[in-house]
């Protein structure tokens, strides 16, 4: 048995529970793996702690996943940056472990302790160790060393360089996909450090192979390579190299590659510059667009404004619209909600008359469209597209149709209008407001679902706060506590619900004189639920009105309130009269 | 169509016709033990390398067996030379572990209760040494990680684990609040130390780090991702893709695609379900990846039809790349035709080349570059055909065999009832055909059944024994015991080694 101190008691625990039978104190302890590094003292954790940790490497998934973050930020624990090379070893056994989150983890830790440790020990510790591990027996070692070579590259010697290139491209023809598939994603990292002159010939000759692979999953991560290599390479090189590449791409036999191609394509545009654009990107784009595979269309779709932008609004007129127009008639619901999110962008692209003449009539037949979805995405974007066709013929065009939409039968699409109200209702001004929608924001009140009576309640306190407290006087207030005695107590007590909303905004004279005496009506109600609700109003309006309102009427009430049958009545009733003492 | 006994191997041509040895048996009943049901094995698997060998069961139990012939060169000169013929070494598993890989549970929203029976096993890729498989029941799949842990034995603590809470065995509490060794206890937890705590910059000498001194090792098993809830029938099939990262999952009308690494969503990718349930007709039945095009998968139908697909094609594969049927036989339908059409397994062979299946009387070989019919086809147990009605009145013509090929394509192997299995060869020309039982004695059936009894022999004797006929055993010496029938069985990757299951027992053959 030894002796300790008291005050390293704590330190004691924490390290005697590294070996803990319970997971959760395991853990713990190595969470606090720096604490435990201080108080040993820089040379012991060299000494003792690392090699300690390296060879208890069999612990459960969670506790190495800890392991390998905490050592990535250790280099102060170990004595500074000259001794950065002892934290590796335990992190390369993480590197071969079978889970891969514990994997990705140590290698993020080892990319991070890499890049601060001085050159001469990367080359004599850390290439080593990516030479090991990309020789490893098991294929996870082999998907780690993948991530590390970005590292280990620069500081490297001639020789070693073309030895890592040699070996990095060994690691895109592995047997195990997986190690091919970790290789394409990391291709990019590994390509931004290499020497111009072998970034055209040795690693586009590793993205070639990589692109000719008979995975998918392999092919997919090398579509992603395309635009961070394109960026890389001069324009005449990515026009050579990577724009024959992404066009055969965009015709792959597998849709699951097309539609990664989908997603990437308008960030090749930039690298191509404009006319390859316009000769092979655009037409391939455009076959994306009437892709035959729904999921190609959706991805397609989604990008159809980002694609836009970048190209000239002739361009756009002329080949991408005709697409357009075809999928805001496509067979699949998700395309149409897909080109729905997007297509209010194209507008401000397009410019006012082209946007009147092409864009309108679509936005039309997408908000008639029967998915609720397809509706909401147009709705959600209807401020972007009266910046540019203005007020007028917006609320013409597209007012009959929120109208519609204002009374759909599925609750959720009424929620999203309610949601949409204020931002209608400040684009399009306090006088259509009136006509058309006012009476729509009462009939909500008494709607069938909660969440719609609610939301409504939600969004009379927002119109108010929109359009000013003399509008809501005259629109919204006599309306609401004209329904305070409507028969369904329910809707009751959504008005009640409504009012306390209201109430701050409103202030304090139109609380006192007008919402107040609604108020206290309704503490004689028949129904428990109102009476202890309005105990809530009332409390709710301490702060809001004068002293004098709150001794003459409010106290009074939720006295009488407090001797109430009813216990739950009781309850807030004496709540509110103690908010009322303090 | 092949059969028969008497195969006289062409000089050049086909293989010889194996000679099947009894080999190891695990589990094997002693006279007069009933089996319980939940021992009974309902799945078996080799792995890809063939050193190992899983096995689930009823139970929801999974064990493993190890290869131990190829670990050590155990059989001395002396034992050589005593055999009269080389020995050919064959492959010899041992006992490697066991866990509970389900649980019987109740579906409260539907009311009903979900076994725990293992319908599948499959390998997933072995990496560091660690052993991982998906097992799956009705409803739920699970992926299992098994690998040897250090025992550890610790010393060296700084405190003494008899006394100090919070270390040892005795920790439990996620709080601990120690007792010093002396005797006064700590009140102050450790979370605040970071921040008024500053060791000397040596550090303390007097901590000490835990020392763990043994080194011997046991086997865990870990529950690592449980795939649910995305299945409303019966799971009957699951299947690894070749790109090592996803594997799809097949229950009567649907079948999901999964990522390895994530649990909580599935992509479904075939959905026969009809929009009226009244239109069904047809349920998928099994299914399974092509061994290495990752885009490529087969799965097979009740009305005895297989689907290959083309994940390629697109994302929903509601119309297949090529459809493998026999066209019926004019004539000779009758009302347990499409009963026994209905496919109850598929596997590829290793090189994708060819699909084999297997329906209630026949194991049919197809060629995916020929869909107009298989290329071979052989009967299993032709001498129950008369007896359809009786299996189909015990439901016994519901059962579902599975199939298995040798890893050089060259033979192919089912089961039967009475614990018998039958082994063909389908190479082009070759006629072998064995039939084995599941025992000790594999061979002991093959004398009492002419597999080409002649006609009118069998009607006399079935005349003359008609009254007095032992029960199980029909007028040609055929038995058909029912209730022993051999489901699963798998053939090792790389030898000519067949693991097979009669109800609780594991048994091997070699050739």
């Amino acid at each position: 048995m030894s002796m300790v101190e008291e005050p390293l008691y704590p330190i004691a625990v924490l390290i005697d529970e590294l070996k803990n039978d319970d997971i959760q104190l395991r853990l713990n302890s190595i969470r606090r793996l720096s604490t435990i590094a201080r108080a040993l003292g820089e040379e012991r954790t060299r000494k003792e702690l690392i090699p300690f940790l390296s060879e208890n490497n069999d612990d459960d998934d969670e506790v190495l996943l800890a392991m390998a973050e905490e050592l990535g930020v250790f280099i102060p624990y170990v004595g500074g940056v000259e001794h950065a090379r002892v934290l590796l070893p335990p992190l390369e056994t993480l590197c071969t472990v079978e889970e891969t989150c514990v994997r990705d983890k140590a290698v993020n830790s080892l990319c991070k302790i890499g890049s601060q440790m001085r050159e001469n020990d990367l080359v004599d510790w850390f290439v080593p160790l990516v030479k090991r591990l990309a020789s490893g027996e098991w294929f996870t070692t082999r998907v780690s060393a993948c991530g590390l070579f970005h590292i280990a590259y620069p500081s490297a010697s001639e020789m070693l360089k073309t030895e890592l290139r040699s070996i990095y491209g060994q690691l895109c023809q592995d047997d195990m996909p997986m190690v091919r598939r970790s290789a394409a994603s990391n291709l990019g990292k590994f390509a931004a450090t290499v020497e111009y002159a072998h970034l055209k010939s040795e690693i586009m000759q590793i993205f070639d192979n990589l692109t000719h692979d008979d995975q998918d999953t392999v092919r997919l991560l090398a579509v992603e390579g395309c635009a961070a290599l394109g960026k890389l390479l001069e324009p005449q090189d990515c026009i050579a190299h990577i724009l024959p590449v992404i066009v055969s791409f965009s015709q792959d036999k597998s849709w699951r590659v097309r539609y990664m191609v989908a997603n990437q394509l308008y960030e090749l545009c930039e690298a191509v510059g404009p006319e390859p654009t316009r000769t092979d990107l655009v037409p391939a784009y455009v076959r994306l667009l009437r892709d035959n595979e729904a999921e190609v269309r959706i991805a397609a779709a989604g990008k159809v404004t980002k694609f836009s932008q970048i190209l000239s609004p002739e361009l756009v007129t002329q080949h991408i619209l005709p697409s357009v127009k075809e999928l805001s008639s496509d067979s699949s619901q998700h395309v149409r909600s897909a080109l729905a999110s997007v297509i209010m962008g194209m507008a401000p692209v397009l410019g006012k008359d082209a946007t009147i003449e092409q864009l309108l009539p679509i936005f039309l037949s997408l908000l008639k469209d029967e998915f609720p979805d397809v509706r909401l995405n147009i709705i959600s974007k209807l401020d972007q597209v009266n910046q540019v066709i203005g007020i007028d013929l917006l609320s013409q065009s597209l007012l009959p149709a929120i109208v519609e939409l204002a009374e759909d039968r599925h609750w959720r699409v009424r929620l999203a209008i309610i949601e949409y109200i204020p931002l209608l209702a400040s684009q399009l001004g306090v006088g259509f407001f009136d006509d058309k929608l006012g009476a729509l924001c009462m009939q909500w009140l008494q709607d069938k679902v909660y969440s719609i009576r609610d939301a409504a309640a939600n969004n009379l306190k927002r119109l108010a706060e929109e359009f000013g407290r003399d509008w809501a006087m005259e629109h919204i207030i006599p309306q609401v506590l004209e329904m305070a005695t409507t028969s369904h107590y329910l809707y009751r007590m959504t008005i009640l619900r409504s009012i306390s909303l209201l109430a701050p905004v409103m202030g304090s004279e139109i609380t006192s004189t007008k919402l107040l005496p609604v108020v206290v009506n309704a503490s004689k109600d028949r129904v428990a639920n109102i009476k202890f609700n309005v105990a809530k109003v009332l409390q709710s309006f301490v702060p809001i009105v004068d002293k004098s309102v709150v001794e003459a009427t409010i106290r009074p009430c939720l006295v009488e309130l407090s001797e109430d049958p009813d216990v739950d009545v009781r309850y807030f009733a004496t709540q509110g009269l103690q908010s009322i003492n303090h | 169509m092949h059969g028969g006994d008497e195969v006289v191997a062409a000089p050049g041509g086909p293989p010889q016709q194996l000679d099947w040895k009894f080999s190891q048996v695990f589990g094997e009943r002693t006279a007069g033990e009933e089996v319980q049901e939940v021992d009974i094995i309902s799945a078996i698997e080799f792995d890809k390398t063939g050193d190992h060998l899983a096995t689930g069961d009823r139970g929801g139990r999974v064990v493993l067996f190890e290869r131990t012939d190829t670990k050590d060169h155990g059989v001395s000169r002396r034992d050589l030379e005593r055999m009269d013929y080389p020995i050919s070494r064959h492959p010899e598993f041992r006992y490697k572990t066991e866990f509970q890989s389900h649980e019987p549970e109740f579906d409260y929203l539907k009311s009903l209760e979900i076994e725990e029976k293992i319908n599948k096993i499959r390998w997933c890729q072995t990496a560091n040494g660690v052993l991982s498989l998906l097992s799956t029941n009705d409803k739920t799949i699970k992926f299992w990680k098994v690998q040897e842990k250090k025992v550890k034995k610790i010393s060296d603590m700084n405190l003494d684990p008899s006394k100090a809470v919070g270390n040892g065995s005795v920790a439990s509490s996620s709080s601990p609040k120690p007792c010093l060794a002396n005797g006064s206890s700590f009140d102050g937890s450790y979370d605040n130390l970071s921040n008024d705590f500053s060791p000397p910059p040596g550090g303390l000498p007097s901590l000490r780090l835990p020392v763990v001194t043994s080194q011997e090792t046991n086997l865990l098993a870990r529950c690592r991702r449980v795939y649910g809830h995305a299945h409303d029938y019966h799971i009957n099939s699951i299947s690894n893709n070749s790109d090592g990262e996803t594997f799809i999952s097949a229950d009567d009308l649907r079948i999901n695609l999964w990522n390895l690494e994530i649990s909580s969503q599935s992509f479904n990718i075939v959905d026969v379900k009809p929009a009226n349930m009244e239109d069904l007709t047809e349920v998928i039945t099994s299914a399974e990846f092509h061994p290495t095009h990752c885009n490529m998968l087969a799965y097979s139908s009740s009305k005895g039809s297989i689907r290959l697909i083309d994940l390629r094609q697109s994302a929903l594969c509601d119309s297949h790349a090529k459809l493998f049927e026999e066209p019926e036989a004019p004539g000779s339908r009758s009302f347990f035709t499409e009963i026994i059409a209905s496919i109850s397994d598929i596997k590829f062979s290793k090189d994708g080349r060819y699909i084999l299946s297997r329906d209630y009387m026949t194991l049919k070989l197809w060629d995916i570059n020929m869909d107009s019919g298989p290329v071979a086809t052989f009967q299993v147990h032709e001498y129950l055909r008369p007896k359809l009605c009786d299996l189909y009145e015990n439901d016994s013509i519901f059962d579902k065999f599975e199939c298995c090929l040798s890893g050089d394509g060259l033979r192919v192997a089912t089961g039967s009832y009475s614990n018998l299995f039958r082994v063909f060869g389908c190479a082009p020309g070759s006629t072998e055909s064995a039939t084995l039982e599941a025992s000790k004695n594999p061979m002991r059936r093959q004398v009492q059944t002419p597999t080409r009894p002649s006609r009118s022999l069998s009607s006399i004797t079935r005349v003359v024994r008609r009254g007095s006929e032992t029960p199980g055993v029909d007028a040609n010496g055929n038995s058909f015991d029912f209730t022993t029938k051999l489901l699963h069985l798998a053939w090792h990757p790389t030898e000519n080694l067949i693991a097979c299951a009669a109800a609780n027992s594991l048994y091997m053959y070699y050739a």
